[in-house]
C-alpha cells in the first residue's frame, strides 16, 4: 500500500519538474499530448490488461468525448468546464448500453465488434457535416479558462492535461490493488472460477467497459479545447490501433507501463522526424522487436534488462 | 440440502443424463462415482449452474435453483472446485483467496478507486480473512508466491481454501484426489473431514476408491447418464450390480 503511493508521488513530481528541461519549446507541446494519450492507454488497459477485454474501437469514444465538447461550446456556446462533464456522462451511458450486448463476445469476435463500433463512429464524424463540420473538421473551440487565467498556451494546457491525467493514474492504481481489481483480474485469468466465487462477470465487463470509455472521453474533451481545432482523422481506426499497441509495448496490466507506452509512441514520431520517410519503417521494426523480444512490455523488459547486465557484469568479474 | 430430481440432459442426440434423482443430508459427505462417461461431471456442472439441464429440478434447501448461473449460486452458499484446477494464474496465493471473499464484501468500482474509509477498513479485513483460509489448508507459507507456479497438489489445496472463503454451506469437489499422490491424497482425506467438521456439506465426484470408501458417509452409483444406486460404503461394495458395471458383465 504504502510502496504504491510512494511510487505514484515519485511520478508526480517527475511530472511537475519536467517543463523545467524543456523550456517551453516545441517538445512541451508533445508532452501534453504524452498526458493525453497516457490517459487513453491507462483507460484501454484497464479494460484489456486487467479484465482482458480487448476493444479497436477506443478512439471513438475519445472521438465522441471531443466532438461533445466541441460541438456544445463551439456551436452551442456551452462553458468547456460544463462540456467535459456532460460529455463524459452521455459517453459513459452509451458504453453501458453498447456494451451490454457486444460484451458478451468474446477474443476475436469482441475485436471485431468493437472495431465496428469505432468505424461506425468515425463515420458519423465525417457525415454529419451540420453538426461536425465533416472531414474539414471543426474550428473555433474555446480554451479552458478559470476567471481570467485562459489555458491558451502549451506550459499551461500541460498542467492543466497532466492533472487529469494524474488523477486518472491514481484512480487506476487504487482500483487495480483493490476488490474490483482482483475481480478483474480474475476474469482474465479465468471466468468460469471467478463466477463461482460470485463474481457478476457480465456487469462487471459492462462496468469497465463504461469506466474505461468515460476516461476517454474526459481525454476527448481535453484533446478538444487545448487544440481548440479536431478533425475525424484524430479519431480513426489507426488511432484505436495505436492506442493497443501503446498498451502492449507498455505492458499489459500496469499503469506505468500505459504510461511509458505512451510517452514512445508519442514522442517517437518526432524523433525520426530526420529520418523523413524511413520513420515508419524504423517504427514497424521496433514494434516487431518488442513483441518478439520483450512480450511483458517496456515496465517489465527494462527492469529484465538491468538485471542481466549486472548478472553478466558479474560473471566478468568472476571471470 | 441438496435435492436433485429428474434431471436429463441431451446433447444433440447423445442422453448423458436420464432422470437421476438423489437427496444429499446436510452435514454428511456424499461421493458420486461411476465408470468413465457416467456423466458424473456434466451432472456436476448442472448442478453448479455452468450447463444447463433438459430437464428436471434442483434444489437448495427447498429453494429451487435450477438454472441459476454460477455467481448467485456463490451468494446462496454453493461452490466448487475443478477437476483440471482452475486458479487465477497470474495473481498470488494471498489474491487468489482474497477473490473467494468477493461476496463477503461490497466495495464498488468507485470506493475502491477513490479509497474510501470503509473500502480500506473492509480491504484489511478481506487480507486477515484470506490468510486464515490459507492456514486452515496449510498452504499459509505460499501466500506470495504466483498461483500459476505452484505444483498440482498445492494448487488444489489453493482452489479448496479459495473456495471454503466464500463460506459456503455446500461445497462440491470434482475429483481432488486427480493428479495428486497418495501422501497428498491422505492430507485431502484429512481436510476434507476438517471441512465436514465445520458443517459444510460435501459432495465429491471421485474416481479414487480408496478415498471414497475412506471418507464418504453415502455414496451415488452413476452408470451410462443413470442412477445404478445409492447407499453407504459397504453397501455400494456389495452392490452387484455396480461390480458388474466396474468389472463388466461375466
Amino acid at each position: 500500500m504504502k510502496r504504491e503511493l510512494l511510487k505514484f508521488l515519485l511520478f508526480a513530481v517527475l511530472i511537475l519538474v519536467a517543463p523545467l528541461a524543456f523550456k517551453g519549446g516545441y517538445l512541451l507541446n508533445v508532452l501534453v499530448f504524452v498526458g493525453i494519450n497516457t490517459m487513453l492507454a491507462v483507460a484501454l488497459n484497464l479494460l484489456l490488461g486487467y479484465a482482458g477485454q480487448i476493444s479497436l474501437g477506443h478512439a471513438g469514444f475519445f472521438g465522441i468525448g471531443a466532438y461533445l465538447s466541441g460541438v456544445l461550446t463551439a456551436t452551442c456556446g456551452w462553458n468547456p468546464w460544463l462540456a467535459m462533464p456532460f460529455a463524459a456522462l452521455a459517453v459513459g451511458i452509451l458504453a453501458g448500453l453498447i456494451g451490454f450486448p457486444i460484451l458478451k463476445l468474446k477474443g476475436h469476435y469482441l475485436a471485431m465488434a468493437t472495431l465496428g463500433l469505432g468505424i461506425i463512429i468515425y463515420i458519423v464524424f465525417n457525415e454529419t457535416v451540420d453538426l461536425t463540420g465533416g472531414p474539414s473538421g471543426l474550428s473555433g473551440i474555446p480554451n479552458f479558462a478559470v476567471g481570467s487565467l485562459v489555458f491558451d498556451s502549451d506550459i499551461k494546457n500541460y498542467y492543466l492535461v497532466w492533472t487529469f491525467t494524474l488523477a486518472v493514474v491514481l484512480f487506476s492504481v487504487n482500483l487495480a490493488g483493490s476488490r474490483v481489481g482482483r475481480a478483474l483480474r480474475a476474469v482474465h485469468d479465468s471466468e468460469v472460477a471467478a463466477r463461482v466465487m460470485g463474481v457478476n462477470v457480465r456487469l462487471l465487463k459492462v462496468q469497465v467497459f463504461a469506466l474505461s470509455a468515460v476516461i476517454c472521453s474526459l481525454a476527448g474533451s481535453l484533446y478538444a479545447h487545448t487544440m481548440t481545432f479536431i478533425s475525424p482523422v484524430s479519431f480513426g481506426f489507426n488511432f484505436s490501433v495505436e492506442l493497443l499497441t501503446m498498451v502492449v509495448i507498455g505492458g499489459l496490466g500496469s499503469v506505468y507501463g500505459s504510461f511509458l507506452g505512451a510517452a514512445l509512441l508519442t514522442l517517437l514520431p518526432e524523433l525520426l522526424r530526420g529520418a523523413q520517410d524511413y520513420d515508419i519503417v524504423i517504427y514497424g521494426g521496433l514494434l516487431m522487436v518488442m513483441v518478439m523480444f520483450v512480450p511483458g512490455g517496456l515496465v517489465r523488459g527494462i527492469p529484465d534488462l538491468f538485471r542481466r547486465m549486472a548478472r553478466l557484469r558479474e560473471d566478468a568479474g568472476n571471470a | 440440502m441438496l435435492e436433485v430430481s429428474g434431471i436429463t440432459r441431451v446433447f444433440g442426440g447423445v442422453t448423458a443424463l436420464e432422470d437421476v434423482s438423489f437427496t444429499i443430508r446436510q452435514g454428511a459427505i456424499t461421493g458420486v462415482i461411476g465408470p468413465n462417461g457416467a456423466g458424473k461431471t456434466t451432472l456436476f456442472n448442472i448442478i453448479t449452474g455452468i450447463y444447463s439441464r433438459t430437464s428436471g429440478r434442483v434444489l437448495l434447501e427447498d429453494r429451487d435453483i435450477t438454472g441459476l448461473p454460477p455467481e448467485r449460486l456463490a451468494h446462496l452458499g454453493m461452490v466448487r472446485t475443478f477437476q483440471n484446477i482452475e486458479l487465477f494464474g497470474t495473481m498470488s496465493v494471498l489474491e487468489n483467496v482474497m477473490v473467494g471473499l468477493h461476496t463477503k464484501s461490497s466495495s464498488g468500482l468507485l470506493a475502491c478507486s477513490l479509497k474510501m474509509p470503509w473500502s480500506i477498513a473492509e480491504e484489511r479485513c478481506i487480507r486477515k480473512t484470506a490468510t486464515k483460509w490459507l492456514e486452515f489448508t496449510g498452504i499459509g507459507e505460499l501466500a506470495g508466491d504466483t498461483a500459476g507456479n505452484l505444483s498440482f497438489g498445492k494448487g488444489r489445496l489453493l482452489e479448496i481454501a479459495r473456495a471454503l472463503a466464500v463460506e459456503p454451506r455446500i461445497i462440491l469437489m470434482d475429483e481432488p484426489a486427480a493428479g495428486l499422490n497418495s501422501q497428498e491424497t491422505l492430507g485431502l482425506a484429512h481436510l476434507i473431514g476438517k471441512i465436514r467438521q465445520m458443517g459444510v456439506t460435501v459432495v465429491l465426484v471421485e474416481h479414487d476408491m480408496e478415498l471414497v470408501m475412506d471418507v464418504c458417509d453415502r455414496i451415488v452409483v452413476l452408470n451410462l447418464g443413470k442412477k445404478l444406486a445409492e447407499g453407504t460404503p459397504r453397501e455400494i461394495q456389495e452392490n452387484r450390480e455396480v461390480i458388474a458395471a466396474y468389472l463388466g458383465d461375466e
